[in-house]
């Protein structure tokens, strides 16, 4: 691809560091805690491909400075080669955010379904509902931070042409934002699947709306259990879902969808960007690896009041959240609970984890419901 | 304008900032429209109709002049320090804007973007300037307040008034565009000159970072602070980045003078005072900026301006004068006749809520400020405004007796003639 000259960060270059080193003194987020006018000085005069620059990757932990308890990552990447290019800054923050994850190590990727031990069996008077998602970026286009209307334009028609080829339990339709009709998109509400355009300045910030709704859309299939969202905060957006304790099949659908889709990209040219450092290369640095969010509705009104409660996630390297999603509070003592790990580990691993993990705290929940004691179940650190 | 500039071009200090602009400087910065050189074009992977944006929905100055032709003949360009057409114009992309009001929907990122975009901003400022041509106008610049004439209200009825207006300060970016050490620079520049201010004008500077929680109350009181802006017409644009470094309020100690620094300008300066003494508020106006600028220009910086377009703004809709007077002004009877809309029209007047820009007025009063920036100077258009006020009150008064109003003649001195259906709405 030809370089693509950014004029802008040539002129910047007149003035000193010290001139242009941000204030990050109230700042509480992995890219305050990492960059310092050393690194700045040595990343500021380069660009990526595309003319991505430091300054660019930066913005959005300079204008958020974060929050005491929630530790954001505070930058986010423009194309495949940011994380190439910005590596001193990039790779402390990736070690920061992935439990010290080092440059040398290399991620494991395995989308195969039957690695998955149980999963099948977790109790639907418990779980409401299970869910697996995650992101992939398609090959030669530059990420939602930074791409030009035209490039969405070109991702958001690879991605239905690959997605309308797809058949079977897989045959769905593509509702593009700005055309569906306001019956479709009554109905897109009422199936939780619509998106709205972004408002958390994390993501404004990092200019991921720009042009808002210009080739953004939900693509899902006939039966409602699988899910693209096309050109949000990263290329795409995979989900597949259904309610009940079922994850054995929701992971299943997950990975054989994902590879049928990941074929088409391929024919096209255009696979999906990984690596065998990084995984699945995304937007932000906290998805890397598998970008995977594997997570049930759980009812766990009596064990999330327990005083071991967040030490027992811990543990099973599990997070909770609000059935809202993340940063909201749980309604009814129902968790949303995932996955914490994302890169160092695998797509089955990680799943496996919230199988396993999942079903622990349903029988601590029932333990509990009889007025037993969960102390000898506590789990060990996984 | 000329003079003071070679000395811009010899100063040390700014000889790292210019140089870099190239081999026309001195005729670039001299903004006649042949001469700027624009940045090295941009290589792009798709053609410009693939990036032509979707402008279907879009009721914005920007997308009833961008046409397919337009774009593709800017869309590769940019200004000597790499601002594009796609950065001016993504704010009018991603507002759409509203059926009743009609915004700009584009910005300068720096005093270049006028000349280097001059084939979309010319028609741009036509449109929202009543027909004014760039191409061919003049634009006057009066800050004389001797002019004025009968600036003194009814105190009655006028509760405040107050003129306000931005300035930039040439050779460096502005907000939708400017780097961290360009904005630092400019509060520098700024605050260092308002330290020279004397007598009435004696005042401090109050940085966002750094003011006190004492001070910020003190601020919040006077009703002097701007918050972070989170208009997505702002936010969109660029303007609110690395919020709140090298922001800050400066006032004079009497509270009757204020300036803010890197909000949506360089500067918005402001004069004001209760009661009805336009003519005072507009004298230490000009007096203010005048100082203001003796005080930069001695340290070898002056204001982005030119003949064409008078000051040099973010905002097409403030270019010319940026002057917006107005007062607060009790016309609770006049507010309820149906003439109301045309008479303050025909007086090329606007009316607002008190709280400002799209607010509902209360009690009765409302904020009435002249219409125009451009094509008409400051003497003018601070002159047009005591005309009307002082008519609306007359007019309030004969409603008070149970009279009629007298409907005055639409005469007034507009040199850019009032197209008819031009519908613009500030």
């Amino acid at each position: 691809m030809a370089a693509m000259k950014n004029c802008h960060n040539d002129y910047k270059m007149k003035f000193s560091v010290d001139e242009e080193f941000p204030d990050l003194s109230l700042h509480n987020n992995h890219m305050a805690k990492v960059l310092n006018k050393d690194i700045y000085s040595k990343l500021r005069g380069k660009s990526t491909p595309s003319g991505f620059t430091v300054d660019d990757v930066i913005q959005t932990g300079v204008d958020n400075p974060g929050h005491p308890f929630i530790m954001t990552v505070g930058c986010v990447a423009g194309d495949e080669e940011s994380y190439e290019v910005f590596k001193e800054l990039l790779d402390p923050i990736i070690s920061d955010r992935h439990g010290g994850y080092k440059p040398t190590d290399k991620h494991k990727t395995d989308l195969n379904f039957e690695n998955l031990k149980g999963g099948d069996d977790l109790d639907p008077n418990y779980v409401l509902s299970s869910r697996v998602r995650t992101g992939r970026s398609i090959k030669g286009f530059t990420l939602p931070p930074h791409n030009s209307r035209g490039e969405r334009r070109g991702i958001e028609k690879l991605s239905i042409e690959a997605l309308s080829s797809l058949d079977g339990e897989f045959k769905g339709k593509y509702y593009p934002l700005n055309g569906m009709t306001d019956a479709e998109q009554e109905q897109l509400i009422t199936d939780h699947f619509l998106f709205d355009k972004p408002v958390s300045p994390l993501l404004t910030c990092a200019g991921m709306a720009r042009d808002w709704p210009d080739a953004r859309g939900i693509w899902h299939n006939d039966n409602k259990t699988f899910l693209v969202w096309v050109n949000e905060e990263d290329h795409l957006r995979v989900i597949s879902m259904q309610k009940g304790g079922n994850m054995k099949e929701v992971f299943k659908r997950f990975c054989v969808g994902l590879q049928k889709i990941e074929e088409i990209f391929k024919k096209h040219n255009h696979g999906f960007m990984w690596n065998e450092h990084l995984g699945y290369i995304l937007t932000c640095p906290s998805n890397l690896g598998t970008g995977l969010r594997g997570g049930v509705h759980v009812k766990l009104p009596k064990l999330s009041t327990q005083p071991k409660f967040e030490e027992i996630l811990t543990r099973l390297r599990l997070q909770k959240r609000g059935t809202g999603g993340v940063d909201t509070a749980s309604v009814g003592g129902v968790f949303d609970i995932s996955n914490a790990d994302r890169l160092g580990s695998s797509e089955v691993e990680q799943v496996q984890l919230v199988v396993d993990g999942v079903k622990l705290m349903v029988e601590m929940e029932k333990k509990l419901e009889k007025g037993e004691s969960i102390d000898g179940m506590i789990p060990a650190q996984k | 304008m000329a003079s003071s500039f070679t000395r811009i071009l010899s100063s040390k200090r700014n000889v790292g900032i210019l140089s870099l602009v190239g081999g026309s400087v001195a005729a670039g910065f001299l903004l006649h429209r042949e001469h700027v050189t624009a940045g090295e074009p941009l290589r792009r992977r798709y053609p410009a109709s693939a990036e032509y944006p979707d402008l279907r929905k879009h009721n914005n100055c920007m997308a009833s002049n961008l046409t397919p032709a337009i774009y593709a003949k800017l869309c590769d360009k940019a200004t000597p320090n790499g601002y594009t057409l796609d950065q001016a114009i993504q704010t009018g992309v991603d507002n759409p804007g509203h059926p009743f009001i009609k915004t700009v929907g584009l910005v300068a990122g720096d005093e270049e973007s006028y000349e280097v975009f001059a084939d979309l901003l010319d028609p741009v400022i036509k449109e929202r300037h009543n027909g004014y041509d760039p191409q061919v106008m003049k634009h006057p610049t009066d800050l004389n307040a001797t002019k004025i004439q009968s600036g003194v209200f009814d105190e009655r009825y006028v509760l405040s008034s107050r003129v306000r207006t931005g300035r930039s300060i040439r050779g460096l970016s502005l907000p939708p565009a400017c780097t961290r050490a360009e904005r630092r620079e400019v509060e520098r520049v700024v605050v260092d000159a308002l330290s020279g201010l004397k007598g009435d004008l004696t005042g401090k500077y109050y940085s966002l970072t750094l003011m006190t929680e004492q001070e910020q109350q003190q601020l919040i009181d006077d009703h002097f602070l701007f918050d972070k802006p989170v208009s997505p017409l702002l936010t969109c644009a660029g303007m609110a980045r690395d919020w709140p470094d090298a922001r800050g309020i400066w006032h004079n100690n009497e509270k009757t003078f204020l300036i803010w620094i890197n909000e949506e300008d360089h500067t918005r300066v402001i004069s004001m005072e209760k009661g009805g003494n336009m003519k005072r508020v507009f004298e230490r106006f000009c007096r203010g900026l005048k100082e203001v600028e003796r005080l930069i220009q001695e340290r070898g910086w002056e204001f982005m301006w030119n003949e064409r377009l008078g000051y040099i703004l973010t905002c097409p809709s403030n270019l010319g004068t940026g002057l917006r007077a107005g007062v607060h002004v009790k016309l609770p009877r006049l507010s309820k006749d149906p003439r109301f809309s045309k008479i303050l029209d025909s007086l090329r007047l606007q009316k607002r809520g008190t709280g400002g820009v799209d607010t509902a007025a209360v009690g009765g009063v409302f904020d009435i400020s002249n219409l125009d920036r451009l094509g008409q100077s400051e003497v003018q258009l601070v002159q047009t405004v005591i005309d009307g006020v002082n008519y609306l009150i007359e007019c309030e008064k004969r409603l008070e007796k149970g009279q009629d109003i007298k409907m005055c003649s639409s005469g007034s001195n507009v040199p850019n003639t009032h197209l008819a259906g031009s519908g613009s709405v500030l």
